[in-house]
């Protein structure tokens, strides 16, 4: 690999820090806010606070049950079993229609992949009360899976659509030198399509990952006991009728957005992953 | 914030002659002495101390009454009316809920609260008249809401009682560089003082008018107070608490919630408002009542009615008083000294008498909208408050108007039954036509089939039920069939002329202008970020990488009011930065082009990280040999990347471009945020319009859900424009 010149490289650095800083602002003054004593909104042009304390966190993370049982906890594994379900439903789901339709040239085809995107067209605003009675009709009312396959169903057809856009890539002829040698069409998916479509899954599964994490409005409507709580609720449970505990609400904030970075964090080298440049064109 | 259209559910309302009989029977069971406990569910959005007093109560009660256990849910106020709605109706509901009184308009029809038995007793005549709907009272009377006056005591001796002392104290302080009275002064509830101490309130005389000649002298007394700069300018919440921490302003006028917000270190004082010195009339501010509510699906009306009534009597008033520092409406706890000594408790007690109770009529949540536009429109110093206050009146009554007559509906459902035949029939036929290639591909559908039989449960037909509702208005929990004449009204413009920024095509291209912005900002961003990201050579490129989608990683709700805290016009850090480059300071929100390009900065902040870890992935389909051929070949960067790099790249992105452009053309959330529609409601995109016919204008679920439908068709329209893009590469 050729290095550019040292000019070039040095260009490239102070765009990539100037850009990160001023993402970065709006979130430091989050951060602010969780350490600053007292529940106000800042309004400071310094995100840094003049004092600096824990209570927001300690308040947050000690909220306790009628029992005594940890809550914040609880929630905790609500949502990530939540995001977790929802991803593997969204991913299985979505993988094997966006390999179907990838691959197979089926009557009906273009018009589901149609279907699909049109879903994404109807506003939230005119489904949330049918849900509701469809969700207590099939009796997943106040169940974490029938929140999750709500979720699901919100992210499978992004999800199946950038599955599809990927496995057009990947070219015919792999698989079909794999099924000469006896392989069936299950052995060729799982051992030579998946893998190759590793970045495409990572997007797929953040995606997913993402769509239940941050959501509030349908968990708040379906889940009735704190205990089935997830944290977005419990982070806009600060919110109130005329003020807003803006010291909770950052601290949680910031604690809801450190999962996601931590996933984000392991996931990104499958996500750069340089394998499919060599193997597939080769 | 965000709310869901909520659609009659079965169950009519329960009768009240229905009631007694049934009253009787429950009574005589529960006098027979059964040895069953009784589970009550009572919903709250209380928090912190007032939470704490509610739940140490109920455990008292519960101890005290062996038969009863309480089981209190704390739900986040946000969704707790919607929750309310879809549950209750379907029995699972609780028992007792906590809530203001002002949308007793809304559940009464619907069925979802009982009225009270019997008469209260110990309670001021005005809390009493709150709870008062339709010759029924609902609900005992928890607490009471109102605004006040508070003021530093190092800066007012003796706060005013008068608007002159008022204005004098409030001219001293800004000749002493600070800001006189800090208040939300272009919200309609904090200006209603102003209204009522100059006579100009909403309803007298049985009718609703903006425009009063009361009206209009309070609206030019606010416009003085901030053209002599005796006022902040954009006050927002946050804004106000944050001026009264630091010292620069001296008096603010809010409500209870406001306690929690002061620093600890001021010397508070508080006081009634003052009296308007030009009527000699007292500012009057709305009066909200938080009530228990009985529900109406209650499987234990008298035991909830009887906790009811003693979370009210004096005993437990004082201790959520003194304990959850609420204003409680029980006259008698006011003897007690633990409260009378109370100067807080007092003040707001003494306001108490001077004070609105807000109306429980759907009307009410009406007003607010075309005040909320005309104070706003007076303070900009773009009309008159004559000017302004007539425009508000007409928009307000488009907005209450009667429902469009009944249709009959017959021709509708043989025109469907026609289409859904047809389309059966058309289906079929292609299937017939197809029968060995669907054979063949038999495969294929079973790959697909579960994610098709999902969607079809859990979108498909959740959205059929909701569009249905588009052709009927709602009014006062009562359903008229109407057919087409909403859509009819939206698309000639019938309510609004069509160059208002309220029609819906002046709406729809603001909409499409937002989508486009957004998303070529959003893509372009994104990739060009995720190229950089690729160079072989950058170090710490994953550090980049996990920093860089952060603003997806952050709830929106609070970084968005980050950003439009940014873009205040005096306090706000871009600005300040501005002013760095010497550039004069821009009001963000009382221009459509600023506006607009605010809502854009912070949406596309938000949205670009996303685009960034798409383009990512789809890079990995693109062989590196093939940009370094390219490269060898003595490309320059740019031509590597158009001839090369994108046309590679363009299938994979595609669809997170469509469903981007989908996204954002129903991104409600930002543009409620951060412009909430400034200036005069031009930055409205049409899913915000649609949520403001269902929520702020008197609840037309039916104009809303046609909203929805053409948002629907428009996207239809869009998608097909886009199809041959999509699906060629299939073919």
């Amino acid at each position: 690999m050729n290095r550019p010149s040292l000019f070039k490289m040095a260009l490239v650095h102070l765009g990539l820090i100037v850009t990160t800083v001023a993402v970065l602002y709006p979130v430091l003054w989050v951060i602010g806010m969780a350490l600053r004593p007292g529940q106000a909104f800042s309004m400071d042009l310094n995100p840094i606070p003049a004092q600096i304390t824990f209570e927001h966190f300690e308040a947050v993370i000690g909220t306790t049950t009628a029992d005594d049982g940890w809550l914040f906890g609880r929630q905790l594994f609500n949502s990530l079993l939540v995001a977790a379900i929802t991803s593997v439903i969204g991913m299985i789901l979505a993988t094997t229609a966006g390999y179907a339709m990838s691959r197979w040239a089926f009557p009906g085809r273009d018009a589901g992949l149609r279907l699909f995107l049109i879903t994404q067209m109807f506003p939230g605003v005119v489904m949330a009360i049918p849900l509701y009675i469809l969700l207590d009709e099939m009796g997943l009312l106040d169940s974490l899976l029938g929140l999750s396959l709500v979720y699901a169903t919100t992210a499978i057809p992004f999800c199946t659509w950038n599955m599809k856009g990927f496995f057009d890539t990947i070219p015919v002829e792999l698989e079909e030198a794999a099924q000469m040698d006896g392989a069936n069409r299950w052995t060729t998916f799982t051992t030579i399509v998946l893998p190759l479509a590793r970045p495409a899954l990572v997007v797929t599964g953040l995606f997913s990952f993402m769509t239940a994490w941050n959501e509030f409005i349908l968990a708040a409507t379906f889940m009735n006991k704190e205990t089935s709580f997830t944290l977005p609720v419990v982070l806009q449970s600060y919110v109130g009728d005329y003020g807003t505990e803006w010291g909770h609400f950052a601290a949680g904030a910031v604690l809801v957005s450190v999962p996601v970075m931590i996933l984000f964090f392991a996931l990104q080298k499958h996500l750069v992953a340089g394998l499919t440049a060599g193997s597939v064109k080769g | 914030m965000i709310g869901v259209v909520i659609m009659p559910m079965g169950s009519p309302p329960l009768s009240t002659q229905a009631n007694p009989m049934r009253w009787l029977l429950l009574l005589l069971w529960g006098v027979c002495g059964t040895a069953h406990s009784q589970t009550l569910t009572l919903w709250h959005a209380y928090r912190g101390t007032e939470r704490t007093a509610l739940e140490t109560l109920l455990e008292q009660y519960s101890q005290t009454q062996p038969g009863v256990v309480i089981q209190p849910r704390a739900i986040p106020f946000d969704g707790f009316n919607a929750k309310l709605e879809a549950a209750v109706p379907r029995g699972h509901g609780p028992d007792l809920f906590i809530a203001a009184h002002e949308r007793l308009g809304t559940w009464v029809p619907l069925g979802l609260v009982r009225s009270n038995p019997e008469a209260m007793t110990n309670v001021p005549p005005l809390v009493e008249h709150a709870l008062f709907h339709e010759g029924n009272t609902y609900g005992l009377p928890m607490a009471f809401k109102t605004l006040v006056l508070f003021y530093n005591k190092e800066r007012i001796e003796t706060p005013p009682e008068s608007t002159d002392a008022l204005v004098e104290l409030a001219t001293r302080e800004r000749d002493a560089g600070r800001i006189g009275l800090a208040y939300q002064a272009t919200e309609p509830f904090f200006h209603a003082p102003w209204m009522h101490g100059f006579n100009g309130g909403l309803m007298q005389q049985g009718e609703v008018r903006m425009d009063r000649p009361g009206a209009i002298e309070a609206l030019a007394f606010a416009q003085e107070l901030s053209e002599n700069g005796l006022v902040p300018k954009e006050p927002t919440s946050a804004l106000v608490t944050q001026l009264f921490n630091d010292g620069h302003a001296a008096m603010v006028i809010n409500g209870p919630w406001f306690l929690g917000e002061v620093d600890p270190q001021i010397n508070l004082g508080v006081a009634p408002l003052p009296t308007v010195s030009a009527t000699g009339k007292a500012a009057a501010p709305y009066l909200t009542v938080e009530a228990i509510q009985v529900s109406a699906h209650s499987e234990h009306p008298e035991a909830a009615w009887a906790l009811s009534q003693w979370l009210i009597q004096t005993n437990q008033a004082i201790f959520r008083a003194t304990e959850g520092r609420q204003s409680v409406a029980t006259t008698t706890a006011y003897a007690d000294p633990r409260i009378a000594e109370d100067p807080v408790l007092m003040a707001f007690h003494a306001q108490l008498e001077h004070t609105h109770p807000m109306s429980s009529g759907v009307w009410m949540a009406a007003s607010w909208e075309p005040l909320a536009r005309a104070i706003r429109r007076v303070m900009r110093g773009a009309h008159s408050p004559q000017a302004a206050l007539t425009a508000a009146d007409q928009e307000f009554r488009v907005v209450t108007a009667p429902p469009p007559p009944a249709a009959n509906p017959w021709p509708y459902i043989l025109i469907a039954t026609f289409l859904a035949l047809f389309a059966c029939v058309m289906m079929a036929r292609s299937a017939w036509r197809q029968q060995t290639s669907i054979r063949d591909m038999a495969h294929a559908y079973r790959w697909i089939a579960p994610a098709a039989l999902s969607m079809g449960t859990l979108v498909i037909v959740p959205f059929i039920v909701g569009a249905a509702v588009s052709l009927f208005a709602h009014r006062d929990g009562s359903w008229t069939f109407v057919g087409m004449t909403h859509f009819l009204d939206i698309l000639f413009a019938r309510d609004w002329p069509l160059t208002s920024a309220l029609s819906f095509w002046f709406t729809l291209a603001v909409t499409v202008m937002w989508t486009a912005a957004n998303v070529i900002l959003h893509v372009g961003i994104g990739v060009i970020l995720a190229l950089f990201l690729r160079t072989p050579w950058l170090q710490l490129k994953g550090i980049y990488r996990v920093l860089l989608i952060l603003p997806w990683a952050i709830p929106n709700y609070i970084t968005a009011l980050i950003w439009k805290g940014m873009f205040h016009q005096q306090f706000g850090a871009i600005n300040s930065l501005l002013a760095i480059l010497g550039i004069e300071p821009v009001s963000w929100f009382s221009q459509f082009s600023t506006a607009f390009a605010a809502n854009l900065i912070t949406n596309t902040w938000l949205g670009f990280p996303f685009m960034m870890v798409v383009t990512l992935g789809a890079l990995q389909a693109i062989p590196g040999e093939v940009e370094e051929a390219a490269s060898i070949d003595g490309a320059s960067g740019w031509q590597r990347f158009w001839w090369v790099t994108w046309p590679m790249l363009k299938p994979a992105l595609l669809p997170a471009i469509v469903l981007g452009s989908i996204w954002t053309f129903n991104m409600f959330n930002i543009i409620y945020l951060v412009s909430g529609g400034e200036p005069d409601g031009g930055t409205e995109i049409l899913i915000s319009e649609a949520y403001r016919w269902a929520f702020t204008r008197g609840h037309r679920y039916g104009y809303a859900a046609a909203y929805a439908v053409l948002i629907f068709g428009v996207l239809l329209i869009y998608s097909k424009a886009t199809d041959r893009v999509l699906t060629r590469r299939a073919s």
